[in-house]
């Protein structure tokens, strides 16, 4: 919570720092002052900047995120047909988002898991080398080019999956999957290669125990030595490097939604900063820190649940 | 009747950097069902090598370059990985040195138990859970009903020392290896795991190779003793006559390091000042009392033994001695001067008064500094030398602690032995020109032969320069050669001091008459004897609880 505190401040201080603001923005080249001014006012741009802090945390506590700039204006010309709230912009774009989170991470976390036991098992194999190179050249090339390598083979050349993703409230769920699976499978690709190599580096680290030493003379297959006796005092690290990649896929894909026409909560995040609609800018920013704080504290607890010596003390 | 295990002409050989050295240089070795085998040597003879070699096994980097490992007709050197693994665990077992780090901290001991027989096809996993039960039962674990529900942590050493030679147990293998199973024990807990592994051992009639340094230990053992030295075989023979009559110079010098001794020195005289004196020292971590109301002196030129098992307070007393943990109460003089209780509030020469040396060398020296910038540190920092001054000073330090200085100035602790580094930290010690020294455990890492010459450095040192030292111990032998007075301690508390004399010779408080009578002898008959006179239910902790 106190992490939370201080990440709005910063967040809100580095939002103002922004050049331009929102009536310069919406007004354009030909703006008078006067009507700048006019728009400052009505909006609260005019206050000082601790006094707006206050009043959008204030809000923030009370779960108010706020009105959007860009839907307050475009209700007002039209006549006011009623506000638009950062919320209600926001909440559709964020269950996007997850929802193209958990489908990735149901492919990547089984994918990255087991590939890094495999590698592990297979040391410095044939196998192991190129689960290495394929992981490590997809992590290398930038998102988009992965993107439409994937788009290339998976939906031009054999017409397997959908190019664009735009996926929309009311979609069966069967067909959101298959708009979601380019997407999905281009982030795969970015984050397996992360997991897989700490699963692998994780394993290896402890087969010079005693204890797998003691396991290989217990006469046990190879497979059982890792898989029983390795795997579960390797699992913190691998937990806390899933989580870094999980909050990445909810904080850091807006390229691949670009790509992918996915309208997800990167698109929205990158379309506010252009127009400087703060509210929703800083509610985004803010969504993005807690998804952090969150997924990470969750690996803490999961760690400790993984080690009988902080389960079951002496 | 034919052997169950036959090595012949074994020679392995070690990977360093980018060539093979010889670690065996062919060594045979022959086992009978049901017969014991005593493994002796010093570190580096390849005990553990040749005792994981005899189950066709050999660590990363380490292999088997000629001769033949053949068990029960099964040429392990040759055989397959597959074929090897269905004798691993089911006929041949391995007990290691240290169960707190062979047992997995993820798995709770039963689970580990029922895994050999199960993976195996021995047995099921719930008769091989009762007979885990029964097994912990015969090696007098506490609630053996319930032990095996715990996890490593939960158990103390001695205990899953035990739990592992049950495991080691589980398949009722045909041989097993011990590798140093007591090394890191108590003497009290010792007892316990050596009478038990003794009596399973005799009663499934299973044959072992037990590996160890200590001779007292193997003598309690074994049926025949081999003694190693360098990867060679020095001499073999049955237990009595190896005992009573050893062959070759090397096993006699093994046999002669017990022997040294120093004589009597003359009473302190009466009202001395003591150099240093400990007074109702009562002592914390965190909220927890570790030491209760502790008290003693030492005096100029003498040697003060404070003995104790693991967690006795024998490191949190000489810590509150040297300020690192400022005691909750009680009062520390120097001279009969008192000193802050905080190392922080000590003026410098307060600090130069009272150096360590520390039990294990290898860490206790930084490695990135060469030998002549380790001691001329203290020099420079204590004695303000510099150049040529501080240079000769170290040399003059080598020379006391008998290292050649134009060899050694520009060494690292890398390229010593670790007698040699454990006499660098001496000189580092004596860098300050302290009064009073701390040396704790400083032999328990070393092997008996070097672990001699420092005691007799120790001893020369004092009768030169007039040191005092608190000699922290629990290895009895070491205290009867160097001290002369004994503190013994338990559970933070001092159970009884005095003179060694007196300490050494009946009547003794119960405990120190424990620690006594626990310590093994060369005789082999003396485990039976304690045994008899003591009563299986009565020895080690069990003993230890009564009081």
């Amino acid at each position: 919570m106190v992490t939370l505190f201080v990440v709005s401040i910063v967040i809100f201080v580095a939002v103002n720092l922004l050049p331009g603001d929102f009536a310069e923005a919406i007004l354009g080249q030909g703006a008078t002052p006067e009507s700048v001014a006019k728009i400052r006012e009505d909006l609260g741009l005019d206050q000082g900047m601790i006094v707006r802090y206050f009043q959008w945390f204030g809000g923030m506590v009370t779960l108010d995120l706020g009105t959007s700039f860009a839907q307050l204006n475009f209700a007002n010309s039209l006549g006011g047909a009623g506000t638009v709230t950062v919320a209600d912009q926001i909440a559709p774009r964020l269950a996007n988002t997850m929802f193209l989170a958990t489908v990735t991470a149901c492919i990547a976390v089984p994918l990255a898991v087991t590939l890094g036991i495999l590698a592990a098992l297979y040391r410095n194999t044939a196998f192991d080398r190129a689960a290495n190179i394929f992981t490590l050249s997809s992590i290398s090339s930038p998102e988009f080019f992965m993107a439409y390598v994937l788009i290339l083979f998976l939906a031009v050349l054999n017409p397997i999956f959908p190019s664009l993703s735009n996926i929309f409230d009311g979609m069966p769920f069967s067909e959101r999957l298959e708009k979601s699976m380019l997407p999905a499978l281009t982030l795969t690709l970015v984050v397996t290669a992360h997991m897989m190599r700490m699963t692998r580096a994780a394993i290896i680290n402890l087969l010079a125990s005693p204890y797998i030493e003691m396991a290989r003379l217990k006469g046990l297959s190879p497979m059982r030595v890792i898989v029983k006796h390795a795997l579960p005092n390797a699992l913190a690290p691998i937990i806390n490097v899933i989580a870094l990649n999980l909050a990445y896929l909810i904080t850091g894909v807006v390229v691949v939604e670009v790509v992918f026409v996915y309208p997800g909560i990167g698109q929205l995040f990158v379309d506010s900063v252009k127009i400087r609609d703060i509210p929703v800018v800083q509610a985004c920013c803010l969504i993005f820190a807690a998804a952090y704080i969150l997924l990470n504290l969750t690996a803490d607890i999961l760690s400790i649940l993984s080690n009988p010596r902080l389960r079951h003390p002496k | 009747m034919s052997n169950l295990l036959t090595i012949k002409g074994l020679k392995i050989e070690g990977r360093s950097d980018e060539t093979w050295t010889p670690i065996i240089n062919g060594v045979d070795l022959e086992l009978k069902k049901g017969e014991v085998l005593g493994l002796i040597g010093e570190s580096g003879a390849g005990k553990s090598t040749i005792g994981l070699a005899a189950m066709g096994y050999t660590r990363d980097g380490v292999r088997i370059s000629d001769g033949s490992v053949e068990f029960d007709g099964v040429d392990l050197v040759n055989a397959s990985a597959a074929l090897k693994r269905g004798l691993l665990g089911k006929r041949i077992a391995y007990v290691a040195q240290s169960a707190a780090a062979s047992f997995n901290p993820a798995h709770k001991l039963i689970d580990q138990h029922t895994e050999g027989p199960v993976q195996h096809g021995v047995s099921s996993r719930s008769n091989s859970m009762e007979d885990g039960v029964e097994l912990y039962r015969k090696l007098r674990l506490p609630n053996p009903d319930e032990i095996g529900f715990r996890y490593p942590h939960q158990v103390s050493g001695g205990q899953l020392q035990r739990a592992m030679t049950a495991m080691a147990m589980s398949c009722r293998p045909d041989l097993i290896i011990f590798d140093e199973p007591t090394t890191a024990l108590d003497v009290t807990t010792q007892i316990e795991v050596l009478a038990s592994i003794r009596q399973i051992v005799e009663e499934f009639d299973t044959a072992a190779i037990y590996i160890t340094h200590d001779l007292a230990v193997v003598a309690q053992m074994a049926d025949k003793i081999k003694v190693l030295l360098r990867g060679d075989e020095v001499e073999e023979s049955d237990t009595r006559t190896m005992l009573s009559a050893p062959k070759e110079d090397y096993t006699k010098s093994l046999w002669a390091v017990r022997e040294f001794k120093r004589p009597e020195k003359e009473a302190v005289p009466d009202g001395a000042v003591p150099v240093v004196s400990v007074r109702g020292v009562t002592a914390a971590y965190g909220t927890a009392d570790v030491l209760h109301d502790v008290s003693f002196d030492i005096h100029a030129g003498r040697t003060v033994a404070v003995v104790g098992e693991s967690g006795s307070g024998k490191s949190t007393t000489a810590r509150c001695i040297t300020g690192l943990l400022p005691p909750r109460k009680g009062e520390i003089s120097f001279d009969g001067q008192v000193l802050p209780l905080d190392y922080r509030k000590r003026t410098k020469d307060q600090l130069r008064q009272a150096q360590m040396i520390y039990q294990m060398a290898d860490t206790a020296l930084n490695p990135r500094k060469t030998i002549g910038q380790i001691i001329g540190r203290p020099v420079e920092f204590y004695g303000g030398l510099k150049g040529t001054q501080r240079r000769e000073r170290v040399n003059e330090l080598l020379d006391q602690i008998e290292l050649e200085p134009s060899q050694y100035y520009n060494r690292l602790p890398s390229e010593l032995s670790g007698g040699q580094k454990q006499r660098v930290g001496i000189a580092r010690a004596l860098a300050a020109e302290p009064k009073f020294i701390i040396c704790d455990e400083v032999t328990s890492a070393l092997d008996q032969l070097v672990a001699e010459g420092i005691l007799r450095l120790l001893a020369d040192l004092q009768d030169k320069l007039g040191l005092s030292y608190m000699f922290i111990t629990h290895d009895l032998a070491t205290v009867k050669s160097i001290a002369d007075e004994v503190v013994v301690m338990k559970d933070g508390i001092v159970v009884e001091q005095g003179p060694k004399t007196e300490m050494f010779s009946p009547p003794h408080h119960a405990y120190t008459d424990l620690l006594l009578s626990s310590v093994p002898e060369m005789d082999p008959d003396w485990l039976n004897d304690l045994l008899k006179e003591r009563g299986v239910d009565n020895i080690g902790d069990a003993a230890v609880d009564k009081m």
